[in-house]
């Protein structure tokens, strides 16, 4: 090409972005959210997981829009028409199992990136309401995951929804009601099948992205935090007025994450195209029998994303004969993370400079998570009973009280270790 | 580093977790001779399965043609599978009512289709050599694989004139063969690992494509890495 055809090629370019321009902010929103966004210039392993979870948002809705196309949200036809995908449609099978890996890969992304947010403190002042909207996205997740998970129509879908709709029945005098609203029933039935396909495949994901716009339009007005956890604003250039450990989005985050892209990529293909089942945890067994509400499954357990929530209800004792204080206590295991930026009152945002006081308790946090997570997925006899000096009760059981003990205490006695906790001096400027 | 040595007790706690989880499942299952690659074997399971099963038990997701994929003709299946009537489009469904099915034998038989994929194909390969002899049942045989707790089950031994009848050991559960039928023991568990290898074949036939692009997806993104690495590493040469 010429040089002259160059630049009439470059003019046909800049008088359409200033024609747009004139009638759509479109380089000032390029400017203000890529290009002259300045992000701390320290993320480590764990800043990948935020790309990532919008990457997993987009294969979701992407292989979702495709599903519907062929699946048939009806008792009679939901199982076969999965099956017809997995068979018949060309490219079905892999359209349903990157939709299926990317249900569980969507949790853990959105698990380490909740982690790093605790970890560094990007939950304080000033970045307590993208914390809220990160809550809310993590509530509306959980709500799509349960809605889709009832859609295949398969042993675990169908009484995996009539447990979690039933837990409603245990609120005090309105709960029956509310559960039988919840599935337009007595039982879970065609009449749910319909309407949680509804809430799956429309209401949430506009829920969704709705909440995910707000999360970054607040992280991009405060700005991003780090592993220091200090404010990069706090020191800027005088000429510039841009932060001094601050670069720009794009292009230094933009190639960065594609590496974290990458990296991921390798992982998810390598589940979906040589163990999309992952032993069972993201595709369960029993789910490839078809829903049957005459059989009851002898073991029925919430896929692995559920489990630490599930164990909580499991390991609360009822009380006066209703479940309710089990419910309660399993909604407040996921709410109670909403509350983090007021509990926290350590003097210092990350880690890297708590004292050993506050690191035992979240080490102790991440066990208790993990154990509750693990409990959940197996009977509570697995590890038999305790002798008559116990009363006999399931081992597994009592583990499982602990650690809700534990896992609760992490937040109650926040406010007290965490200024308690000898931390050591913030560094002016980021480090490493 | 104090914390990353508590990291690590965590995840040593967490590797042995499942070892803790000491199975309590019912019966011993034998290790079932799956293999994808061999062609001949899962053409003599999906004999024995069109002959023997697909009376009863229909594979309602799986077309006739898609046993082009294990080295079949469309003729071969025409002639050799198919009913009369039958299309080589067509599913694999029987002619049975469910109805019917339910007056016979108190439950429907299931259909096929992913049956491996909801029991795992040893369950299958024990379960199919595992019927003995009960007399005080109502077909007259019966399966601990099936019923580890009363060793009920409501199919018949649709086999049993190639495996003979075996007896149990009340105690131990142990079988043995008390009359032998037209096939030897070995001849017989080669004939159920071929079944067992075509209905696992059966419950995802995409699965040798899939492990099979997979590779090569494998590859690309491989090279991706690496390109985005070097690209990376090109930016950022200023920053640190």
């Amino acid at each position: 090409m010429s040089d002259k055809k160059k630049l009439v090629l470059a003019d046909v370019l800049n008088c359409s972005v200033k024609w747009v321009d004139d009638r759509f902010p479109l380089t000032s929103n390029v400017k203000a959210h890529l290009t002259e966004y300045y992000a701390p210039k320290n993320f480590n392993f764990w800043y990948f997981f935020g790309s990532l979870a919008m990457l997993v948002l987009v294969l979701q809705i992407v292989t979702g829009i495709f599903l519907t196309m062929h699946y048939k949200p009806d008792a009679e036809l939901a199982f076969g028409s999965v099956e017809y995908i997995m068979r018949d449609v060309p490219w079905g099978w892999l359209i349903r199992y990157m939709h299926s890996t990317g249900a569980s890969m969507f949790f853990i992304v959105v698990y380490m990136h909740m982690f790093r947010g605790i970890i560094y403190g990007s939950y304080r002042n000033p970045r307590e309401l993208i914390w809220l909207f990160g809550v809310a996205i993590f509530l509306a997740l959980m709500g799509e995951a349960f809605f889709g998970y009832l859609l295949p129509w398969g042993q675990m879908s169908y009484w995996g929804a009539q447990v979690i709709v039933n837990l409603f029945s245990a609120i005090p005098f309105v709960g029956p009601d509310v559960s039988e609203w919840l599935r337009g029933d007595y039982l879970v039935s065609d009449a749910t099948l319909n309407r949680f396909f509804a809430f799956h495949v429309i209401a949430l994901p506009f829920v969704l992205v709705g909440l995910v716009v707000a999360h970054l339009i607040a992280l991009h007005e405060v700005g991003s935090n780090n592993p220091d956890g200090i404010e990069i604003k706090k020191l800027k250039d005088k000429v510039t007025g841009i932060p001094l450990d601050g670069i720009p989005f794009h292009p230094y985050y933009t190639v960065k994450d594609l590496v974290g892209v990458a990296v991921f990529l390798i992982v998810f293909s390598a589940i979906l195209f040589f163990a999309p089942e992952m032993g069972g945890y993201f595709l369960e067994a029993n789910n490839f029998v078809p829903a049957n509400p005459l059989v009851t499954p002898a073991h029925i357990a919430p896929v692995w994303y559920f489990t630490p929530y599930y164990s909580v209800l499991r390991a609360v004792p009822p009380i006066l004969n209703s479940q309710f204080p089990g419910v309660a206590a399993m909604g407040l295991s996921v709410m109670v993370f909403a509350l983090l930026p007021w509990l926290d009152k350590g003097a210092v945002k990350s880690i890297r400079y708590r004292g050993a006081l506050y690191k035992k308790w979240l080490a102790a946090f991440v066990v208790s998570f993990l154990v509750l997570g693990y409990l959940g997925t197996v009977p509570s006899t697995i590890w038999g009973q305790f002798g008559g000096w116990m009363g006999g009760a399931d081992r597994a059981t009592v583990v499982a009280r602990v650690a809700t003990v534990v896992y609760f205490a992490f937040f109650i006695l926040m406010p007290w270790y965490t200024k308690k906790d000898k931390t050591l001096p913030v560094p002016e400027r980021v480090t490493g | 580093m104090k914390t990353k040595n508590i990291f690590k007790k965590v995840l040593l706690v967490l590797a042995l977790l499942p070892i803790l989880a000491i199975a309590n499942e019912g019966a011993h299952l034998d290790k079932a001779p799956i293999d994808a690659s061999n062609k001949e074997s899962l053409q003599r399971g999906a004999r024995t399965f069109v002959n023997y099963c697909l009376n009863c038990h229909s594979a309602n997701y799986m077309r006739y043609n898609r046993l082009l994929e294990i080295g079949l003709t469309e003729q071969q299946i025409k002639d050799n599978l198919l009913f009369a009537g039958d299309k080589v489009g067509d599913q694999m469904k029987v002619a049975m009512s469910k109805a019917d099915a339910k007056k016979w034998f108190g439950v429907a038989p299931p259909d096929l289709s992913v049956e491996v994929r909801a029991r795992g194909a040893d369950w299958v390969y024990t379960y199919l050599r595992g019927f003995y002899r009960d007399n005080t049942s109502s077909t007259g045989w019966g399966n601990c694989v099936f019923d580890p707790v009363n060793c009920k089950v409501s199919m018949p031994h649709v086999l049993y004139e190639l495996q003979g009848e075996q007896k149990i050991n009340h105690e131990t559960h142990e079988l043995t063969l008390e009359s032998p039928g037209s096939l030897t023991v070995s001849e017989y568990d080669a004939l159920i690992g071929d079944l067992t290898n075509y209905l696992t074949f059966m419950s995802e036939p995409a699965k040798q494509q899939r492990n099979h692009l997979g590779w090569f997806v494998l590859l690309f993104l491989g090279v991706l890495f690496v390109l985005t690495y070097k690209l990376k590493k090109a930016y950022w040469k200023d920053i640190h």
